[in-house]
């Protein structure tokens, strides 16, 4: 592998940095099951990319890319447009669940005023 | 006449200052049917003057947008079990004494919703030539998906018997949705009819079309048109 480069060493700390801060979500549960082993793999990935300098260069002459940064940029972009158009997914699913929950709130709302004969006065809580 | 059988939704947000008058126009327009507003989250005292003129009142919790809300009011006609339901507009554009227009093939069974159209009549409803562009487009592409010739496409002014209760209850498009509404009756295989009806001006409030939007409603509405009718006939 030869010397350590400083930028390498950059690169090492800043992959276990975010390899610990993923984990540390898991473990306090703030990041949902779902996606917590989608993300331990990206922090993996980040450190052994930095570990071993030569993975890339691989990746690319595999790929038949001559320049092994794009290799990098192609990898990175299509993973990330994948993960926007699976959050997009996620949000469209959440606002429509969320808009049916809104409008059952107002017809038992409703419902309830008929029943009882008092009104509710109309007051809605701001979230 | 059953109670709730004649159903009219008026949804409505912040539309405290021409909401009452609207509401007595139509308790005298149509003294039988059972009248709803669906308040979409206003900020005003649009639920307060509602419930002071004694109708029905479904409080959404949080804003959730002109189709939301709709939805919210077909809903409410299902569970209701109304026979015809009809939607007229907060802020005193559509006339409540044309309600009986609307009913009119709905009870004889000519067609599933009536749209009371703007166009299809001489009024004193103003329009700008731009507006008239967009208009005509977006009728050229109702007309174009469904086969039916709808000029105002646009309009809130709709009667819908017990199918389209159904079908809305069901589904309803969010994000500007009368057009797609229309589309997706069509591929319902449910029968739509246009019927000329005067319009006002607005009693109060203010509009919420801006320029901005105007051109994303534009922009969205033919492109939502077409991939709903790749879609096909759907059960949601």
């Amino acid at each position: 592998m030869g010397t350590v480069a400083p930028i390498q060493a950059i690169a090492i700390l800043a992959s276990l940095g975010f390899l610990a801060l993923i984990v540390n979500l898991v473990r306090k549960r703030r990041l949902a099951e779902e996606y917590s082993l989608l993300w331990l793999l990206v922090g993996i990935a980040f450190v052994a990319i930095s570990v071993f300098r030569g993975l890339i260069e691989q990746i690319a002459r595999l790929l038949g890319i001559f320049y092994a940064p794009s290799a990098i940029f192609l990898i990175a972009i299509f993973f990330i447009v994948w993960l926007l158009l699976r959050f997009s997914l996620i949000v469209s699913d959440l606002a429509r669940k969320n808009r049916v929950l809104a409008q059952e709130i107002a017809l038992l709302r409703l419902e309830m005023d008929e029943r009882t004969g008092v009104e509710s006065a109309g007051e809605v809580e701001k979230p | 006449m059953r109670r709730g059988d004649l159903l009219i939704i008026v949804p409505a947000y912040n539309e405290e200052e021409s909401l009452p008058a609207v509401l007595v126009e139509i308790r005298e327009a149509v003294p039988d049917a059972e009248i709803l507003v669906v308040n979409d989250g206003s900020t005003d005292a649009t639920s307060r003057v509602a419930r002071a003129a004694g109708v029905l009142v479904a409080d959404l919790p949080i804003n959730l947008g002109i189709g939301g809300a709709m939805q919210t009011g077909y809903r409410f006609a299902r569970r209701r079990g109304s026979s015809v339901a009809v939607q007229v507009d907060a802020d005193g554009q559509h006339d409540p004494r044309e309600i009986p227009k609307l009913l009119a093939p709905i009870r004889e069974g000519r067609a599933s919703l009536a749209v009371g159209s703007r166009y299809a009549a001489p009024s004193g409803y103003r329009s700008t030539p731009l507006r008239r562009v967009g208009a005509a487009l977006l009728s050229w592409i109702v007309s174009t998906l469904t086969g039916v010739a709808v000029r105002d496409t646009t309009s809130g002014f709709r009667a819908a018997d017990r199918r389209v209760i159904d079908a809305y209850a069901r589904l309803y498009p969010v994000d500007y949705p009368e057009v797609e509404a229309l589309v997706y009756l069509h591929r319902q295989g449910l029968r739509i009819v246009e019927i000329p009806v005067v319009m006002r001006e607005r009693r109060g409030g203010r509009s919420s079309i801006t320029a901005r939007r105007a051109i994303y409603y534009m922009a969205k509405v033919p492109i939502a048109s077409v991939i709903g009718a790749l879609r096909g006939r759907e059960r949601p």
